[in-house]
């Protein structure tokens, strides 16, 4: 009652058009999250029927009981070229890549603005500027030197190989250099009077201080990671270390050609691929925000 | 005995602005030094290169004996109070108060007793758990000052610790203040721009302009005998009256053309000068009076303790304070510039005569 009312009111004092406003809003925006989570829920629903069924009508909205069978391939049943490796193996490989990914991040960034906000280095600003400038250079348009040189040090199929080229970029270091800038100067003032030299003072006060900063760059950087395809697809040529990003499409690709694909299979890794950053998102979140807007001062 | 001394100490920042000129002088041991001045004169610079935050241009700085200008702060034995008091956000008030002492190497019990001792003369013994977000402003800066007493060094330096807190709380901690540092008896250099501060709290006072010392003296000495006109206006407020004069050197000051009074002493000088008399030395008398000044009364401030009578004498502008137990004067109003207040200075340079 007491929302029709409010409508009246509004309808009273402004006219129509602002209502009808008000609908299309919602019709938008609510049209466009059907466009975006339909699908998933398509697949979700189509990983209970057989493949068969998939194969002859396509997505399918109503359940059936296959669910539990094919997720259960997905993650165990081994496959792939050389038939040695399981959705879990990849799951694994994706943290590797997500974890190690958004940790390299925040340490070569964090120690990188270190330097930069807090030493007198002749250069400090225009090093700033060089590193800024690696922002307009992601890996995808430096990729083929960077396989160059990571095929050269015989980094190929190693996690190093993988992880290392998409670590080295700007954002982090920007970030926490816009941080360690609105530290009060006299909290540093006060540390080395307490007699803290730079090291104590980066561990005992400048970390402990950028937490909810670190959590927000970290779930960045993890779903950032979590979904590199073109360089996990250039430089792993070894099975054991495809993520799933890259590898759901060669788990099912050893059919011969007379079979129907695995696409129940397939959608369950899918939906195990999707899974783990929305769940990071949705458990940080509020550490996200804080993180973003306010600084614990 | 000298504590800490400075001699011509001065600063330049690398963007050239010349911060302190050449300044000198000592302090003794356990002395509580106030150093005041307008915004801008200086003080924060000259204190924070005590302190070892700030590196000293020319000169020599000596604490406790030893020549200190390329000493660490850490190791000066020094402790300082800042004016946002800088506690570290994330610790408890026990750490933020034990840190120091770690980094130091002090051994656990040592530390905790340590802790407890200025906890306990600080009234902070409840709060030792929390957070600087959960405590009061005026918790703050009582853990502010933990931090500096709990590593009991040979000097205190203060930066306006107590201009974020309201007019009342300021009161309060100022005499804790005071009556902590007799207690201790360190030796103190505080910082601020509130003259009362200044009066109340200091052994001696420093007063700063533009990077200068104008004058160092007791608080008395600072009110009664201002070195210069700046320190006469500066300090006191109201302000001490500075009326335009004429001294010709005949024993008598000339106020206009006609009125004249005796001069309060004889000085090697005529011409123009500036003549001083706190508003509170200034007395109403009747006409009969021999060196009864006609006094055009214009507005009265009520203070409550006394009154302000603001007006003329002649063309010059004139305050005077009375208490709140004599009667507002109507009618004719004759005022009394007494020849022991009074105080003559050189219109050009400030300095007194
Ligand atoms: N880091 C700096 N670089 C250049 N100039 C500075 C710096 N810090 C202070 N100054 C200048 O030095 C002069 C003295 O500054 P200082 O901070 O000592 O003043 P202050 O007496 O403490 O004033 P306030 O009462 O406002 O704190 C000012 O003119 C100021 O502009
Ligand atoms: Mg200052």
């Amino acid at each position: 009652m007491a929302v029709m009312t409010d409508t009246d009111r509004t309808v009273a004092r402004t006219g129509r058009p602002v209502r009808w406003s008000v609908v299309i809003d919602h019709a938008i925006l609510i049209a466009g999250s059907l466009m975006m989570i339909l699908p998933v829920f398509a697949v979700f629903i189509s990983t209970s029927i057989s493949d068969v069924e998939i194969y002859r009508e396509g997505l399918n909205l109503s359940l059936g009981p296959h669910m539990a069978e094919n997720f259960d391939k997905a993650l165990f049943l081994k496959g792939g070229f050389t038939g040695e490796i399981t959705g879990s193996s990849m799951l694994i490989n994706s943290f590797i890549l997500g974890i190690g990914f958004a940790l390299g991040k925040i340490l070569i960034g964090m120690t990188a603005a270190y330097a930069i906000v807090y030493f007198r280095l002749r250069f400090a600003t225009f090093a700033f500027w060089i590193i800024f400038t690696t922002l307009l250079l992601p890996l995808e348009v430096r990729i083929l030197p960077t396989y160059e040189v990571v095929q050269g040090l015989g980094l190929a199929n190693t996690y190093t190989g993988l992880i290392l080229p998409l670590v080295a970029s700007a954002t982090a270091t920007f970030f926490f250099r816009q941080f360690f800038l609105s530290v009060p100067e006299e909290l540093v003032e006060a540390a080395r009077i307490d007699g803290a030299g730079p090291v104590k003072f980066f561990i005992d006060i400048l970390v402990p201080l950028s937490r909810t900063m670190v959590a927000a760059i970290f779930i960045i950087m993890f779903v950032y990671g979590w979904n590199q395809y073109l360089w996990p697809t250039l430089i792993t040529t070894d099975e054991s270390l495809f993520t799933l990003v890259r590898g759901i499409k060669q788990i099912i690709q050893n059919l011969d050609g007379a079979n129907v694909p695995e696409y129940g299979r397939a959608l369950a890794l899918a939906i195990i691929a999707i899974l783990p950053p929305v769940l990071v998102v949705v458990i940080f979140q509020s550490w996200f925000v804080k993180g973003l807007v306010e600084s614990d001062k | 005995m000298v504590h800490v001394s400075l001699e011509s100490i001065s600063k330049v920042y690398p963007n050239g602005v010349r911060a302190v000129q050449p300044t000198s002088f000592n302090i003794e041991k356990g002395e509580f030094i106030v150093l005041v001045g307008p915004s801008g004169c200086g003080k924060s610079t000259l204190l924070r290169m005590m302190a070892g935050l700030e590196e000293i241009t020319e000169g020599d700085l000596s604490i406790a004996g030893r020549v200190v200008n390329d000493i660490d702060p850490a190791e000066r034995d020094i402790a300082m109070v800042f004016q946002n008091y800088a506690l570290y956000p994330h610790m408890t008030v026990y750490n933020n108060m034990a840190y120091g002492l770690r980094n130091r190497g002090m051994g656990k019990t040592e530390i905790d007793k340590a802790v407890k001792e200025a906890a306990t003369m600080l009234n902070l013994t409840e709060y030792l758990e929390r957070r600087p977000s959960q405590l009061s402003g005026g918790q703050r800066q009582r853990v502010a000052m933990g931090r500096a007493i709990v590593r009991s060094p040979s000097l205190f330096l203060f930066d306006e610790p107590l201009s974020n807190l309201d007019a009342k709380l300021r009161g309060q901690m100022r005499i804790e203040i005071k009556a902590l540092q007799r207690r201790l008896g360190v030796t103190s250099v505080y910082v601020t721009h509130d003259q009362v501060e200044a009066m109340t709290m200091a052994d001696r006072i420093i007063v700063l302009n533009g990077g200068r010392i104008e004058q160092i003296g007791t608080p008395a000495e600072v009110y009664h005998q201002p070195a210069s006109t700046f320190v006469a206006s500066f300090m006191g407020a109201p302000p001490m009256n500075l009326l335009p004069a004429r001294y010709n050197g005949n024993g008598r000051v000339h106020l206009s053309e006609t009125v004249h009074i005796e001069a309060p002493g004889q000085a090697n000088y005529s011409g123009d000068i500036r003549l001083g008399v706190r508003p509170e030395n200034v007395g109403i008398v009747g006409a009969s009076h021999p060196d009864a000044l006609r006094f055009d009364l214009e507005f009265v401030e009520e203070l409550g303790a006394g009154r302000l009578l603001h007006g003329k004498v002649g063309e010059s502008g004139l305050i005077v304070h009375i208490p709140h137990t004599d009667p507002i004067p109507s009618d004719e109003v004759y005022v009394d510039l007494p020849k022991s207040a009074l105080l003559m200075f050189d219109p050009a340079t400030g300095a007194r005569l």
